[in-house]
């Protein structure tokens, strides 16, 4: 009691130098807490990026690429599916579902990708959450586009605004199908994954944009395809896609098909399961989150230095103090257990108040991190890394109390009572 | 080897700080019990060093000093922390306050810390404080900061301090050297006063001889100390 009475009293006695020292320890703890935080949030964004997929088959290749253009709207497939390839794969007998993709359209940077009404009724996200259409329908027609939440936001489009398609991905496409006015029918809401900044259309419109262009170039004149030729057609022809979400009759069979589809003779196909795949990819990817790691640890030691630092230059003014106390009485145990005390409650109220400084920091910067980044951090209780990091901090600021405690210690024996001022 | 009224008693007492040359050496110093003494001495005659030493801050390395009827030579150094935190008062030159305790903890801190002096108290720390302000004239300061007060309120706490819990021997270390001649007779008169009460033995070492007078018996270092001489 006495001990807790006196330390609070020299530590409220030296205002300024006990708030400097407990903001940076806060900050340093707050910095630890926050980066694994926003580590957490990160991991778990981007795992939730699919959900309830069993498996995504593309064209031969690598799994990450996979992952990365059918998923993450990055690079380019190798090669394609055929159309009929697709649809035997859909029709088996072990298949639920498939959500078709065709990709390698872009309108303005924006991906454009050409799927079916399974992609509206099937896509799920963060834990089973379905794609809803904020305004508008889904695409029906062959010029029929819906825009994802982001895109739709940046460009500033509305529904029943023209749009036109760039063949390829640049961003101001040279060759433009700007023949073939697409219109907005539908807007999604933000699902805060990369649904949210592509464009969707129907497979048949993705056809239809390259009517004519089937050798890669644009057509010869004379055989431009236009709007009201393709609207006259009975049926466009889909000849090929890209990839398909594939989802299975029962968990239990996707490892069959899997294998099924990875050694299929009849077309060279690559499938992969999305959790085992995102996993592998986070752990290629994951290296940046030991490095931060590592420089928050570091940022801690100094805070903890910084305090060590002013508690030890502190004594030299507080030698008097001491030499007092250990001549009413106070044994060597007494002043070292001040000191510690001291320390230990400055770094326990900079833990504290880092802890404070995550959560105040969240609860401001959570929508626009999400709006920003898409990056989706939960307020929640800490959990057991962050709280050892927590008691880390605090256990450390007791023992580096012992340093100067030991250190006024031998002063005030040796000054005794023959202290002058 | 004390008898039951010997409170400081010397024999071939020498002392010399770790690699420097010996600054007492005391063939014989008697304090009894309930005595007011007057020890006097110019700086650097080794009056700090000998409360020093009575106060077990200091271990004797040749001869014996009983204190209290304790072998303080044969102590190690938390017992001799205990003997003095338990049983002697220690006004100091410099009144030596915590800056930043008010009067009231200031003047409870020894019986604080010591179970043993608190056991000695009539009734709460509270009141035993109070009591000891009141005897001293500062009972309205209680609450102040001790930076705020006079010099003279100072050194009025620091006495409250020492006698707080009655110890047997109070040490003063020239503790009226900050004060003029009107206040410091004034201050010798309070503390007289509760030393009596108390019954407690009372060791005044100071520099000026005009306080002598005041003292039922009064010493010179320079003729006990042989170093000196």
């Amino acid at each position: 009691m006495l001990l807790l009475h006196l330390a609070r009293q020299s530590l409220a006695n030296r205002l300024l130098t006990t708030s400097l020292t407990v903001l940076s320890i806060a900050l340093s703890v707050a910095l630890l807490v926050g980066v694994e935080n926003v580590r957490t949030g990160m991991r778990e964004s981007f795992s939730n990026t699919v959900s309830g997929t069993d498996l995504i088959v593309g064209s031969r290749g690598g799994t990450i690429q996979l992952l990365l253009y059918a998923v993450f709207g990055m690079g380019s497939p190798v090669a394609n599916i055929p159309h009929e390839v697709w649809k035997e794969w859909d029709e088996h007998p072990a298949v639920a579902w498939t959500i078709p993709y065709s990709l390698g359209d872009s309108h303005r940077g924006f991906r454009v990708i050409g799927t079916n009404d399974s992609f509206y009724e099937r896509y799920r996200y963060r834990g089973g959450q379905p794609i809803a259409v904020a305004e508008g329908r889904p695409a029906s027609g062959v010029f029929d586009l819906v825009l994802g939440a982001e895109v739709a936001a940046r460009l500033g489009y509305g529904l029943g605004d023209r749009i036109a398609v760039t063949h390829g991905m640049s961003a101001v496409g040279f060759m433009n199908h700007d023949d073939m006015p697409f219109e907005v029918v539908g807007i999604l809401e933000r699902t805060l994954t990369p649904v949210d900044r592509a464009i969707y259309v129907t497979l048949e419109g993705i056809s239809a944009i390259h009517m004519g262009w089937e050798s890669g170039a644009p057509p010869m004149p004379g055989e431009e395809v236009d709007a009201e030729e393709v609207l006259a057609m009975d049926e466009i022809p889909v000849s090929q896609i890209t990839s398909f979400f594939l989802g299975a009759e029962s968990r239990a069979l996707t490892l069959q098909l899997q294998r099924d589809i990875s050694t299929s003779e009849e077309e060279p196909l690559t499938a992969v399961i999305p959790g085992v795949a995102l996993a592998e990819m986070w752990r290629g990817i994951g290296y940046a989150e030991d490095g931060l790691r590592v420089i928050s640890g570091f940022v801690v030691l100094v805070g903890i230095l910084g305090m060590l630092v002013s508690i030890y230059t502190s004594l030299d003014a507080r030698r008097r103090e001491m030499a007092i106390l250990r001549a009413l009485g106070a044994g060597p145990r007494r002043i070292v257990s001040l000191l510690v005390l001291e320390a230990g409650m400055l770094s326990a109220f900079g833990a504290a108040l880092g802890v404070g400084f995550v959560y105040a920091g969240l609860l401001l910067l959570q929508p626009w991190l999400e709006g920003r980044f898409g990056l989706q951090i939960p307020i929640r209780m800490l959990d057991d890394v962050q709280l050892l990091y927590v008691g880390a901090v605090v256990v450390l600021g007791f023992v580096a109390g012992l340093v100067p405690a030991v250190k006024a210690y031998r002063t005030a024996l040796h000054d005794g009572l023959s202290v002058r001022v | 080897m004390t008898d039951e009224a010997s409170c400081v008693q010397a024999r071939s007492l020498t002392f010399a700080y770790p690699g420097g040359p010996t600054v007492l050496d005391i063939p014989e110093l008697d304090v009894r019990s309930r005595e007011r003494v007057f020890l006097y001495g110019p700086s650097g005659s080794g009056k700090t060093t000998l409360l020093g030493l009575i106060a077990g801050v200091l271990r004797p390395p040749a001869g014996t000093l009983h204190v209290l009827g304790r072998d303080v030579g044969a102590l190690s150094s938390p017992a001799r922390d205990r003997l003095r935190a338990a049983h002697i008062g220690y006004v100091f030159q410099m009144f030596n306050l915590i800056p930043y305790l008010n009067v009231r903890d200031n003047i409870a801190l020894p019986v604080r810390i010591t179970a043993e002096r608190r056991r000695r108290l009539n009734g709460s720390v509270d009141e035993a404080v109070a009591d000891a302000a009141a005897h001293l004239g500062i009972e309205e300061l209680l609450d102040e900061r001790v930076t705020r007060l006079s010099v003279g309120q100072q050194q009025r706490v620091a006495a409250a301090r020492a006698i707080l819990g009655a110890p047997e021997l109070i040490v003063a270390d020239e503790p009226t050297s900050a004060l003029d001649m009107d206040r410091r007779h004034a201050f010798l008169e309070l503390l007289f006063r509760n030393v009596t009460e108390t019954g407690s033995t009372l060791l005044f070492v100071s520099h000026d001889l005009g306080l002598a007078e005041l003292f039922d018996r009064s010493l010179s270092l320079p003729e006990l100390n042989r170093v000196g001489a």
